[in-house]
């Protein structure tokens, strides 16, 4: 199967701290792809780095044959309507309505007329189930209706690439279910690709056709999510179980305990 | 010693090469606004609507402080005419001291503190919430779409909100002056018509609201848009763009009246 997105050799350093190290991936057309690791991985960067926000120090991100780093400003842009984003809460523009955030794009990048962008807003409002809430403001809703209207939002002009940042962040178990659906089913009804950046295993090894595990800015482990689930991998066994203490350590590093309590000064005395 | 003098010397160059690089980079967002405003123009709502946000809500503050600081006009003004027997020159004086310096100069601050630290808040806190990069990302760019607006929005307003600064305080001089302290009506105005000058004062009362209306608009924008996305980045730099749009309203009035009124 053809690869919509290939990552080569990719590397990624804010001034001198490395933040991502040769990293090799491949996303297949058609497939919900999940990018899981724990907080601070690197895993929203590598999102940045397919959506051209941020460039590499060294390797490249190809987005449909063109390399993201190489395309200039119009581009970019030209790339970028084919693509769709879902921020980590949403990001709706908090001075429109839901109808008009859903709308902003085929304002912006369209001369449809107003009627019939009325019908594709509705369209796309109802695909997500929130048809009825066209016109309240991004602060009546509630942190999963949010979300799924960001999620309308970045399906607004069917896009070929849908990336997710932290989807599942800070919703309620129905509303995780409600969103984890809507992922799978929107990627497969508009045929298209989906990256999904998150560290919420449980949701999304459900929805995925395939998994990539990032740690320490590095891919440690990649495979189905069932061989995932059953990997003895530390760090995924770790990851994927929820344990307290493993590869990822408890304890941030510290002196020595004893030592910063002054037990030894304490005896001596 | 050797150890001693280049802490001193990081000390002093550390901020100066942060300050070059924060002016160029200030300087290249103004260039990008400029070169990126077509969009306010080609849709002209979205300008009208800024217009309406920094300029009509703006409306009550400046109208208020208009009133008072002509009335306080009126009473200072008189008390010093009436000892050399001038207290007809009322009218010119209240006139020609808004029209020229406080009508631009007050209302531009008043400006900065109400609609400037408005529009760097909004904008740090889009950015903070992602709506700038969620913009990006839907390949809409922010400088023509949310920034342009703005900018041109803060321009056209500034004028007029000076403008109705100095009428409502030459009618506040006018209610102390004429109706409270009872100075000749006729006197009041017609000296006041004689005196000020269409080109030479309200001209230049103009240039100087537009030209502080360019630098507080793009002070506050520049803020928000540079502002680290917590709240302690949005709050600091909203206090940054009072301060500094402030110091740069009464820099610039100094040097445009040094020009302007020069002999006169």
């Amino acid at each position: 199967m053809e690869n919509l997105v290939e990552i080569k050799e990719l590397n990624f350093a804010y001034d001198k701290r490395p933040i991502l190290t040769g990293i090799n991936m491949e996303i297949p057309r058609g497939k919900v792809v999940s990018i899981m690791g724990g907080s601070g991985c690197g895993k929203t960067t590598l999102l940045r780095l397919i959506g051209g926000q941020i460039r590499p120090s060294q390797g490249h991100v190809k987005v449909a044959g063109r390399i993201m780093h190489e395309l200039d400003a119009d581009e970019l842009y030209a790339m970028r309507r084919r693509m769709g984003m879902l921020f980590q809460f949403g990001a709706l523009f908090t001075d429109m309505s839901v109808f008009d955030n859903v709308a902003f794009q085929m304002r912006e990048h369209t001369e449809l007329p107003e009627s019939m962008i009325r019908d594709l807003v509705l369209m796309k409002l109802h695909a997500v189930g929130l048809r009825g809430a066209h016109r309240l403001m991004p602060s009546e809703l509630s942190g999963g209706m949010a979300r799924r209207v960001a999620l309308a939002r970045a399906i607004a002009l069917d896009p070929m690439l849908i990336m997710y940042d932290e989807p599942f962040a800070g919703l309620d178990p129905i509303s995780l279910g409600v969103i984890g659906n809507l992922i799978r089913r929107l990627n497969d009804a508009l045929g298209a690709t989906s990256i999904v950046v998150t560290h919420d295993v449980q949701e999304s090894l459900k929805i995925v056709d395939y998994v990539y595990f990032v740690s320490e800015g590095k891919i440690v482990a990649h495979g189905a999510p069932d061989a995932m689930r059953r990997s003895e991998i530390p760090f995924v066994h770790q990851f994927v179980h929820g344990e307290m203490d493993g590869p990822v350590p408890f304890h941030y590093p510290a002196a020595d305990y004893s030592g910063d309590l002054e037990l030894a000064e304490a005896s001596g005395a | 010693m050797l150890d001693r003098l280049q802490r001193g010397l990081r000390s002093v160059g550390h901020p100066v090469i942060n300050g070059v690089w924060r002016l160029g980079y200030a300087s290249r967002f103004f260039a990008l606004t400029l070169l990126k405003s077509s969009l306010s123009f080609r849709r002209i709502r979205l300008t009208i609507r800024e217009v309406y946000f920094t300029g009509a809500l703006s409306l009550i503050i400046i109208v208020v402080s208009g009133l008072f600081v002509g009335m306080v006009l009126g009473l200072q003004g008189y008390e010093t005419l009436q000892r050399y027997g001038s207290a007809e020159a009322l009218g010119t004086l209240v006139a020609l001291s808004l029209v020229r310096e406080l009508g631009p100069v007050v209302a531009a601050l008043l400006f900065a503190s109400r609609a400037g630290s408005a529009m760097t808040a909004e904008i740090g806190l889009m950015k903070a919430t992602e709506q700038i990069s969620a913009m990006e990302m839907m390949a809409v760019d922010p400088i023509a779409r949310v920034v342009g607006p703005r900018f041109w929005g803060g321009v056209i307003s500034m004028p007029l909100l000076a403008a109705m600064f100095s009428a409502v305080g030459v009618f506040g001089g006018y209610l102390v002056g004429v109706v409270l302290i009872g100075v000749d009506s006729g006197a009041f105005w017609s000296q006041m018509q004689a005196a000020v000058d269409l080109q030479q004062d309200i001209l230049n009362g103009v240039i100087k609201s537009f030209v502080f209306g360019v630098a507080v608009t793009a002070i506050a924008l520049f803020e928000g848009y540079d502002a680290p996305p917590t709240a302690e980045g949005v709050s600091g730099a909203t206090t940054r763009t009072v301060v500094t749009s402030s110091l740069a309203i009464l820099a610039l009035d100094f040097i445009l009246t040094a020009f302007m009124f020069r002999g006169v």
